[in-house]
């Protein structure tokens, strides 16, 4: 597989490529931890969710939670990649305070899920396939804070033993859109699935971005790994700032030193973490408390038979049967609370497939676009899927036109209340009586000869018309009854 | 396979084990002793032998994801040296 090409950068030597690989950590949906029974619950008080396990007392052992190997598999299936049916836990060897056990239980040389790949959608409707290596479980580390006190750090373990999953994508991603949109769809996937809530905030969901420079077509350079990575948007800067840093050593006859680097989104720039440079050496060996992770393809085919439609799916679906148009299936996709709010609306739609298009149109542009501007997420909007659609249904069978509609979804917007008796009560529903709009045509033509002229010239000048008996009907003509009778009685 | 003084000042810092010069030719000799004793397993032939992880056939024991374990606080910071509202509190660490 060849990666996609992406923005190069202008050097005074030549154009050069970035070569970007990542690590996502991904936390694990469960109750309780990778190998103990305490809570995963975020925020509770210090070493609360605690056991004695986790605090790595003498004798405790480990057991693992059969439902985060369910939900590695899960996301390995979603990541089309190869589920490995025997898989091996290593100790990592490490010193740190917020590591009690002095290592931490991971997978090294066996992983539990192999080779698979991502499609990532790319500005103007281009994409691009991600590599996936290899995805493995691993314990969280504890939280150390360093500002409680001059002399002391403050070590919590509510967070060890936590369950993650690292996956590691491919030297594939070119440049800063593929690697945001990379972690956009990664996130996108663990979220349908379930088995991550993608939280970047609260660092459920953060990314070890590793940057090289090389000439097109060159052999690969020295990486620099920027750590702990929580923002989308951040990692785009990261990556702009470092493959210029980068380049720019490079051009001045410099060589680019192997290293671990910080991205501070204050200045918009990467900077050493000027740790003592020792070779990291984490003596890797087998766990000999746990014995290897053995399970059946028919667990497999299981977890696979009960998998949620994906991103991906649901877009070719949204295409085929109701024939919205790629981007807007990938905007309505991108988020599963999105998508199911969009499905929400069709499912109470009288006519999902004639109108499953307009209803796409209302959910992005007028629904999103209002939630947006008052900074509102679709769980808190005050228009639901059902008076949604039922504004639509109003549209589609002809009682309101889309102007009129704009003007009722304000109303039920700021006061609630059913689209349809609303309708009836504001006394909002179109004229489709001919015989009425009649009376307002002729009343017009008839006061207004030196236009008739005019359009009788000029046809196009019969939006001028148009606009008269929208006016004085409030809107509320049947706009292609008014068309029909303003040609008939011009002669136009 | 022999350690060095230099292997040996190595693994007590990665270990955060603080060996004074004095001790380090004494552990060296301790240290080659036991790799020594265990070089006698590269005797055997284990060419396509899969590493054993268990005497007896069996799987490994799995648990249902409930929360039955923790919120014990005063436990687990019990034998801490210094504490503090439940946090642990160590000499300082700052990357």
């Amino acid at each position: 597989m060849t990666a996609a090409s992406g923005k190069l950068i202008k050097g005074a030597t030549g154009d050069w490529e970035i070569v970007i690989g990542m690590e996502v950590h991904a936390q694990v949906t469960s109750k309780s931890k990778l190998f103990s029974g305490a809570s995963t619950a975020f925020g509770g008080e210090p070493n609360s969710h605690v056991s004695l396990v986790d605090a790595a007392m003498p004798g405790m052992l480990p057991v693992i939670n059969e439902e985060c190997v369910k939900q590695a598999v899960r996301t390995g299936l979603g990541l089309n990649a190869k589920i490995n049916l025997r898989s091996v836990f290593d100790r990592k060897n490490y010193f740190y305070p917020d590591l009690p056990q002095g290592y931490q239980i991971s997978q090294y040389k066996s992983p539990i899920v192999g080779e698979g790949e991502v499609t990532v959608e790319l500005d103007g409707g281009k994409t691009a396939t991600i590599g996936i290596e290899r995805l493995h479980l691993e314990q969280d580390a504890g939280k150390s804070l360093h500002d409680q006190s001059p002399s002391l750090s403050y070590v919590d373990l509510n967070r060890s033993g936590v369950a993650l999953m690292e996956i590691v994508s491919k030297p594939d991603i070119r440049d800063a859109e593929q690697a945001k949109a990379y972690v956009t769809k990664l996130r996108s996937i663990l979220r349908y699935l379930g088995t991550c809530d993608g939280d970047m905030e609260k660092g459920n969901l953060r990314a070890d971005v590793n940057v090289s420079v090389r000439k097109v077509g060159g052999p690969l350079g020295t990486r620099c790994e920027i750590k702990n990575m929580n923002s989308i948007n951040f990692i785009g800067q990261a990556i702009e700032y470092e493959a210029r840093r980068q380049v720019e050593i490079l051009e001045d006859g410099g060589a680019i030193e192997q290293e671990t680097r910080l991205f501070d989104p204050n200045k918009g720039e990467t900077r050493s973490m000027r740790t003592k440079e020792e070779a990291h050496d984490y003596r890797y060996f087998p766990d000999p408390d746990l014995l290897p992770l053995e399970f059946s393809q028919a667990f497999v085919d299981e977890l696979k038979a009960k998998l949620p439609e994906l991103p991906d799916q649901k877009k070719a679906r949204f295409i085929a049967d109701l024939g919205l148009s790629p981007y807007d299936a990938g905007v309505l996709v991108a988020e599963r609370e999105s998508a199911d709010f969009y499905e929400a609306v069709l499912a109470k739609l009288a006519d999902a497939k004639r109108d499953g298009k307009v209803a796409a149109n209302w959910v992005i542009n007028e629904l999103f676009g209002r939630l947006n501007k008052e900074g509102k997420d679709i769980a808190s909007s005050p228009v639901s899927a059902a008076q949604l659609a039922a504004i639509i249904d109003l549209i589609g069978e002809g009682t309101i036109s889309g102007k009129i509609a704009k003007d009722l979804f304000e109303i039920v917007w700021l006061e609630g209340g059913d689209p349809k008796r609303l309708v009836e009560e504001r006394g909002m529903k179109q004229v489709t009586d001919v015989g009425a709009i009649e009376r307002v045509v002729d009343g017009i033509i008839a006061a207004n000869p030196d236009k008739v002229e005019q359009a009788r010239a000029k046809p196009a000048a019969i939006q001028w018309f148009v606009g008269q008996v929208m006016k004085s009907t409030g809107g509320k003509a049947d706009p292609k009854a008014v068309n029909a009778l303003l040609k008939e009685k011009l002669g136009v | 396979m022999s350690v060095d003084a230099d292997t040996v000042r190595r693994i007590a810092h990665l270990a955060r084990i603080k060996v004074t010069a004095s001790e380090v030719p004494h552990l060296q000799g301790e240290l080659n002793a036991i790799l020594s004793f265990v070089e006698q397993l590269s005797e055997v032939d284990v060419a396509g032998v899969e590493p054993m992880t268990s005497v007896m056939p069996m799987e490994m024991k799995k648990r249902v994801d409930v929360v039955n374990d923790g919120e014990i606080p005063d436990d687990i910071v019990k034998n801490a040296p210094a504490t503090d509202n439940h946090f642990f509190l160590v000499p300082k660490v700052v990357e």
